[in-house]
């Protein structure tokens, strides 16, 4: 019972900390990446369940910053953010992980289905559980859509909120590029830090 | 060698698709169907049909699919490998310079203004789910009330308990399935 009894001890906790981790990481991308129905940017509210209010291994606002990097960044959105989530909860090692659990749903369902994927998209209860399905990815989206405008209205800046609803027009109506917009509202963000930095006031 | 052509057509369809599914179609059609002809365009629009029904991104189902027709379940890791491997690198350095540099001042204020821009944009393509779900992807079909119906209640779950999204997907999949059948 020494202290190299003591510090082998440690390292064996560590050890196992470590891997609860990067397995906690691997099994949540896992689910999450099996049930990313109806588009890429669908992983957001998913992740955001999961890793923010669930887990709590990641802030709420953070969760923002990376859904705009991965959308933003080359590549499939659902991808670039699995590695972003996986890169913050375990470093390179995390993000490795995370991609790994990404791809293996979509890679082994369709691997399966490519040998009878005609019946398959003929098939008339397939279908209609797929329609339900998207109708609950529909509600799972709006809710998160509701829940984050509301916490951009609870803060009453005039700058947020006109960011908020000049951005939705813009892409709604107007058919502005995403990577335009973020353009734009980057530069929105950096201008209202300067004048609040130089006239020492918020923009109300 | 296959191999190679088909990583490299798919490394390029991983590179230029920027914003996700709709942006890498193109990509892929042109890729898949004209440059190597290793779909047909009924093929392809199958290929649409199936990703939008299976989980997943539409890069990765049809990296798959693509590879595993052409030069089986190889062919099919070395076309997903090829579109996963430049997000892979590119994102990753990404994550690095943002945990490196999120604290000064300038660059959390450029993604602070960036926040109320990503909602409207998750907004958007909330509302083209609406679309495909409720309206059965135009509003001049007609309001499916199943679907609706589905839509409220899935929706009130998720705000009153807070449920796992994936049980409120699965019930509302299940709902869809007993309703047609009866």
């Amino acid at each position: 019972m020494g202290l190299s009894h003591f510090l082998f001890f440690n390292y064996n906790q560590l050890m196992k900390e470590k891997l609860r981790k990067y397995l906690t990481l691997f099994l949540s991308t896992l689910e999450i990446s099996a049930f990313t129905f109806g588009g890429g940017f669908v992983i957001i509210p998913l992740m955001r369940k999961k890793f923010v209010f669930k887990l709590k291994m990641i802030d709420d606002e953070e969760m923002l910053d990376l859904t705009a990097i991965a959308q933003s960044a080359p590549g499939a959105i659902a991808v670039n953010a699995s590695i972003l989530v996986g890169y913050k909860i375990g470093g390179v090692l995390g993000a490795l992980i995370s991609i790994l659990a990404t791809v293996i749903p979509p890679f082994v369902i369709i691997s399966v289905i490519s040998h009878f994927y005609i019946a398959f998209r003929d098939n008339r209860y397939v279908s209609l559980v797929m329609g339900g399905m998207i109708a609950g990815v529909a509600a799972v989206v709006a809710d998160l859509v509701i829940s984050m405008a509301w916490d951009i209205l609870k803060r009453k800046r005039l700058v947020e909120i006109l960011m908020l609803i000049i951005s939705f027009i813009l892409l709604e109506f107007m058919n502005l590029n995403i990577i335009a917009l973020i353009f734009i509202a980057g530069a929105v963000g950096y201008a209202d830090y300067e004048i609040s930095r130089r006239w020492g006031h918020d923009l109300h | 060698m296959i191999y190679i052509e088909l990583l490299l057509s798919f490394i390029q369809i991983g590179l230029f698709s920027i914003g996700g599914g709709y942006a890498a179609m193109p990509l892929i059609e042109h890729q898949a169907v004209n440059v190597n002809g290793w779909l047909t365009m009924q093929e392809f629009a199958d290929i649409i049909t199936i990703s939008e029904m299976t989980p997943g991104p539409i890069t990765i189902n049809s990296a798959t699919f693509v590879g595993i027709r052409v030069a089986g379940l190889p062919g099919a890791l070395v076309a997903t490998a090829g579109c996963i491997l430049p997000s892979s690198i590119i994102v990753t350095i990404l994550a690095f310079i943002y945990y490196r540099f999120k604290g000064i001042d300038a660059v959390s204020s450029v993604l602070k203004g960036l926040r109320p821009a990503i909602i409207a944009m998750i907004a958007t393509a909330g509302l083209s789910l609406m679309n495909m779900a409720l309206f059965n992807g135009d509003i001049s079909n007609g309001i499916s009330i199943t679907a609706l119906v589905i839509f409220v209640i899935a929706f009130i779950i998720l705000k009153k308990w807070k449920t796992n999204p994936i049980f409120v997907m699965l019930g509302a999949g299940l709902m869809n399935l007993i309703f047609g059948l009866v």
